[in-house]
């Protein structure tokens, strides 16, 4: 039944390609227009499927990198020998249908309408797609809710939508470490994301906050377990996990 | 010393993975559903469940004791859902 975001059995869809931007080497945003989206979430995401000419089908999910009420956009990042992904970053042409469903997912989503939670976001490489679309949500509702995104990346030029970044908007605040190259004069962090960085980033506990997490799976536990052990309730840690390289 | 990777990954993913898949057969969103462990009786959102989708179809497993909770197989049109590992499913889920 058209017209249910939330609930009701889901479809695969046919959606079209109506951009394609390049945001690193290896990562490109796709934006699609999708007959019928009754909107979704900030943190959503949605199921692309591919069938090859012999019917081989592969599917995969992935987040959705716009804000509600804005065209869906997807980012992608490509990976060595995956299925998907490299016809994704590299095949996929502007006018090119693919096959979607969606939007998907309760669990990993801010809706913005609790303005006293601080909001403490954690992403490991690709895993910032799904707090663009949070941070931009926060921005288009006028939410003063404190927002702060700690981003590691591997090196600065594969971050991810950098430009954007650096003017979040609202006084959302952006911290970066660097685990495998720094720029010369950095002076941001560097190494990966772990108790002392988090103990010298993250609102603290007393303030009640809620925290999102999103990477590869090892990031996700290792970032979990160091906010529990600096008194985040572990219910107050949400997390969203993409697996390891060949997951694509 | 400065560390640089954050280890191994093995495939592992959670609930968020199979949203999809579960709302195409309980025709709900799931993945805030809480589900009970039958092994261990740890109960937890199905969004953090252990999630393997590299077996055939999707398996998941208890995040406290990594007992098998359900083992969905899709061939074609027909869908083969095993719920056995898990003593409850609660949708809507308990209000906390």
């Amino acid at each position: 039944m058209a017209g249910t975001a939330v609930l009701g059995r889901l479809t695969w869809q046919v959606a079209g390609v109506t951009a394609v931007r390049p945001e690193t080497p290896s990562v490109r945003t796709i934006e699609l227009v999708v007959p019928g989206w009754a909107g979704h979430q900030a943190g959503q995401h949605l199921d692309i499927r591919l069938t090859a000419d012999d019917g081989y089908v592969a599917e995969r999910s992935y987040s959705i990198a716009s804000a509600p009420g804005e065209p869906v956009a997807l980012t992608v990042e490509r990976l060595e020998d995956g299925e998907v992904s490299p016809y994704l970053t590299e095949e996929l042409r502007v006018g090119d249908e693919i096959e979607i469903r969606g939007p998907i997912g309760g669990y990993f989503v801010w809706d913005g309408a609790d303005a006293a939670t601080p909001v403490l976001l954690v992403a490991g490489g690709s895993g910032v797609v799904p707090f663009r679309s949070m941070l931009r949500h926060r921005a288009r509702i006028g939410s003063t809710a404190p927002v702060r995104l700690l981003y590691s990346a591997r090196s600065l030029p594969d971050v991810i939508y950098q430009a954007e970044l650096e003017r979040p908007g609202g006084g959302a605040e952006v911290i970066y470490t660097l685990t495998r190259q720094q720029p010369e004069g950095w002076a941001g962090h560097s190494g990966r994301v772990d108790a002392a960085l988090l103990g010298a980033v993250a609102w603290p506990a007393e303030r009640l906050p809620l925290a999102y997490v999103c990477g590869p799976t090892a990031f996700v536990e290792i970032v979990s377990a160091a906010l529990v052990s600096l008194g985040y309730p572990a219910e107050r840690v949400k997390t969203e996990r993409y697996g390891g390289a060949g997951a694509g | 010393m400065t560390q640089t990777s954050y280890g191994p990954d093995d495939g592992t993913l959670d609930g968020n993975a199979i949203g999809g898949l579960l709302r195409e057969l309980f025709g709900t969103e799931m993945t805030t559903a809480s589900g009970t462990c039958a092994t261990c009786g740890y109960t937890a959102q199905v969004a953090q469940a252990l999630v393997y989708l590299d077996a055939p179809g999707a398996v998941m497993r208890c995040r406290a004791c990594a007992a098998v909770l359900a083992v969905i197989v899709r061939r074609q049109a027909t869908a083969c859902v095993d719920l056995e590992g898990l003593a409850a499913l609660d949708y809507p889920p308990p209000s906390s």
